[in-house]
């Protein structure tokens, strides 16, 4: 599991320039156009409060709303497939494949099938994939994983694009983004014209009407979805909401909290396959709800996390984030949602450093649209970590320690009136340390300002005799 | 009308003349000022680190320390959280004591929150001359609100001029332990910070919280940066910074 060198990445990202002037750029885009975005509804904040009742009236009964959703994509005419793990996806998907004859898949963005690895598994079955994002097509030709679950090349620059397009197109270098895009425009299109199957993700399922609903950019999606004769929508249990109403409340939400856009260029509401009528669409619609821990979490106090809706505002808004970027995160999902979701998912002990690396300042739960709590879920997080045993013991025995002093004041008194003078005294002339041993940490980057040689109490208790 | 100071853990040990200039603050108010003896620690570092065995005990220990006041003052806003918002969450398995804990919460406050709201002070004793930008330390801006109180109480002191940096409610990389876990991912941070209030060109950084100015000033004088002066917004109030 990457998500073990997190620390290692994150030094390496830091000292990366054209990774760090990406992420500001990341940060003056997203953050900005969402702050614009969101005076621009009536009342964001009842919003927020509807867009959260809404998914907690879902989770608090998720399995009636899954069997009402499975019910309707059925009548119809889609065939519902439950998947516990990121394997059976992956197999369910090359069933279909193979029992349609598929030898290309176009694929518009989904973060589950990149939660299961399903482009490796699909190679691995002879099956030629094709990402139609822009985005996912960048990182398919670089080889890389995403690094932000809307923006996923949000790490590269410009640059590295046009040489990356220079390289694999084997065209003369463009730089203009236009140029860019034209470019991609026209290798992905004889993609779309030539796959047999299309594979989206999902970001809402419908349970009255039994729709899967994706919201996208580029237009790709709706080539992904209804051009090929056999479309696969892949997406997790908790996606569903019952109405097309209620949909509708979030999805006022979703675009302006991602890329600050009062809404996405395309809304499609995709149910079933083509019926008899119609000029288009795919004749087999297949829908794979993928469980792979989700519903551990159901009843439990981590609960709230299923209420996400994969906006990707948290980590726009995680300082940690705008300076590390998501490749450091190990997995899928980065940011404050990934340290939630990826412990959960892979296990506590194979993600230790995610829910510890935030300074819990807040910025994540102040702008979740669907008001998860996620600080508090980080800090739960590390409560787990303790109760398993799983922190370094120096650490434990420390954080026991002070807290031990604080039950115990005359102690306490004593300790930090020795720990006062001393390094008071360390400090010298200069009254700053420029190594505290057992702080290394904090001295390797920082000057630490020595205390003043006598404790408040003592100074106190002095000046009152 | 008695008011508890909570002096706070950072305060007691590195810079017990912050706690001095809440005190005059407080009783140039015209507030009984008690100080209880016993108080220590609020135990954020151990309940932010996972580690919540002794969170019930230092609670209680708090609750017992401050019941007889009318208000409890506290001059950081983490702190200020702490005892506000997680201590009655703690407590919430014994309804009889999360109810006690949620009075005493009610009567605690950030110092610029109680100085401006509850003191209502129009004069402050300061006598600092000069430029100013104010970082807003995280706990004190999103647990409680407070973001207006420090801005409006510098406006009253007329040899100060407020200048804005960017981004002044971005986190400044503190975190209590994670500034000496995530010792590089922090310093980046504060680097931010520093950077953003250079930018300003004021004389002083001033915040509400003693573990982001040591976290700034720490950051600014290892960038090489003797000549900015960072303080606590109660030794700017209080015009304990000649000392
Ligand atoms: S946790 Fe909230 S802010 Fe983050 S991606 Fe999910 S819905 Fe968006």
């Amino acid at each position: 599991m990457a998500s073990i060198h997190f620390k290692r990445k994150a030094s390496e990202n830091l000292g990366n320039e054209k990774l760090q002037s990406a992420l500001m750029r990341l940060q003056e885009r997203f953050v900005d156009a969402r702050t614009a975005a969101i005076t621009d509804l009536d009342d964001f904040e009842a919003t927020r409060d509807a867009a959260q009742k809404i998914r907690d009236r879902v989770l608090n009964n998720l399995d009636g709303w899954l069997l009402y959703f499975e019910r309707e994509a059925i009548s119809r005419g889609a065939v519902v497939h439950w998947a516990e793990t990121a394997e059976d996806v992956n197999r369910i998907v090359i069933d279909i494949a193979r029992q349609h004859g598929v030898k290309k898949v176009a694929k518009s963005k989904s973060m589950v099938s990149e939660e299961c690895g399903l482009n490796d598994a699909l190679e691995g079955a002879g099956i030629q994939v094709l990402e139609t994002d822009l985005g996912e097509y960048i990182l398919q030709l670089a080889h890389e994983p995403p690094s932000h679950i809307v923006a996923p090349v949000v790490h590269k620059t410009k640059e590295e694009i046009s040489d990356l397009f220079a390289e694999k197109h084997q065209k003369p270098r463009k730089t203009g983004i236009a140029e860019l895009c034209l470019e991609a425009r026209e290798e992905l299109r004889p993609g779309f014209l030539a796959a047999d199957m299309g594979i989206s993700g999902a970001n809402f399922l419908i349970a009255e009407s039994g729709s899967a609903l994706i919201v996208t950019n580029e237009g790709n999606g709706r080539l992904v979805t209804t051009l090929p004769r056999v479309h696969v929508a892949i997406t997790g249990i908790e996606k569903v909401v019952p109405t097309l109403e209620d949909v509708s409340t979030l999805i006022r939400l979703l675009p302006r909290s991602a890329t600050g856009q009062s809404i996405t260029n395309y809304v499609s509401v995709l149910t079933g396959p083509k019926g008899t009528e119609d000029q288009d669409g795919p004749e087999h619609f297949h829908i794979v709800l993928l469980d792979n821990g989700r519903s551990s979490l159901l009843g439990s106090e981590m609960q709230s996390m299923l209420r996400c809706i994969r906006c990707g505002a948290c980590m726009n808004h995680c300082p940690v984030y705008q300076n590390i970027g998501g490749h450091a995160y190990g997995w899928v999902y980065p940011g404050p949602m990934g340290s939630i979701l990826t412990p959960t998912f892979v296990g506590l002990e194979n993600a230790m450093d995610l829910p510890n690396a935030s300074t819990l300042c807040g910025a994540c739960g102040v702008v979740c649209p669907v008001k998860i709590p996620l600080p508090d879920l980080l800090r739960k997080l590390r409560e787990k970590q303790v109760e398993q045993k799983l922190r370094p013991k120096r650490e434990m025995l420390a954080l026991r320690a002070w807290s031990w002093m604080a039950g115990h004041p005359v102690f306490y008194a004593f300790a930090t009136r020795i720990a006062a003078r001393l390094m008071h005294w360390m400090g010298g002339r200069e009254g700053r340390l420029h190594y505290l041993p057992g702080a290394a940490g904090w001295t390797d980057g920082r000057d630490m300002s020595v205390p003043e040689g006598s404790t408040f109490r003592d100074l106190y208790r002095r000046r009152k005799s | 009308m008695r008011v508890g100071l909570f002096v706070t853990c950072l305060v007691d040990l590195m810079r017990p003349r912050i706690g001095f200039a809440v005190l005059q603050l407080l009783e140039s108010s015209g507030y009984e000022v008690v100080v209880p003896e016993s108080q220590t620690c609020c135990g954020q570092p151990g309940y932010n680190s996972g580690d919540t065995s002794a969170i019930k005990t230092l609670a209680m220990k708090f609750m017992r320390e401050f019941e007889g006041c009318d208000y409890i003052v506290v001059p950081s806003g983490s702190c200020a959280g702490m005892i506000k918002v997680h201590y009655p969450e703690c407590l919430k398995a014994d309804p009889q004591l999360a109810e006690k804990m949620q009075a005493i919460s009610e009567r605690t406050f950030e110092l610029t929150d109680f100085l401006l709201n509850v003191a209502k002070l129009k004069v402050l004793p300061g006598d600092f001359k000069g430029t100013i930008t104010y970082h807003d330390s995280c706990s004190g801006l999103r647990e409680l609100g407070v973001q207006r109180q420090p801005r409006e109480l510098l406006a009253k002191m007329p040899d100060i001029q407020l200048i804005e940096m960017q981004e002044s409610t971005t986190c400044c990389g503190f975190g209590g332990t994670f500034s000496v876990k995530y010792g590089e991912i922090s310093t980046r941070m504060a680097d931010n910070k520093c950077r953003h209030a250079e930018e300003t060109g004021a004389d002083a950084i001033v915040a509400g919280d003693l573990g982001c100015l040591l976290n700034i000033e720490g950051r600014l004088r290892r960038r090489g940066n003797l000549h900015t002066k960072v303080f606590h917004i109660a030794e700017i109030l209080a015009g304990e910074d000649k000392k």
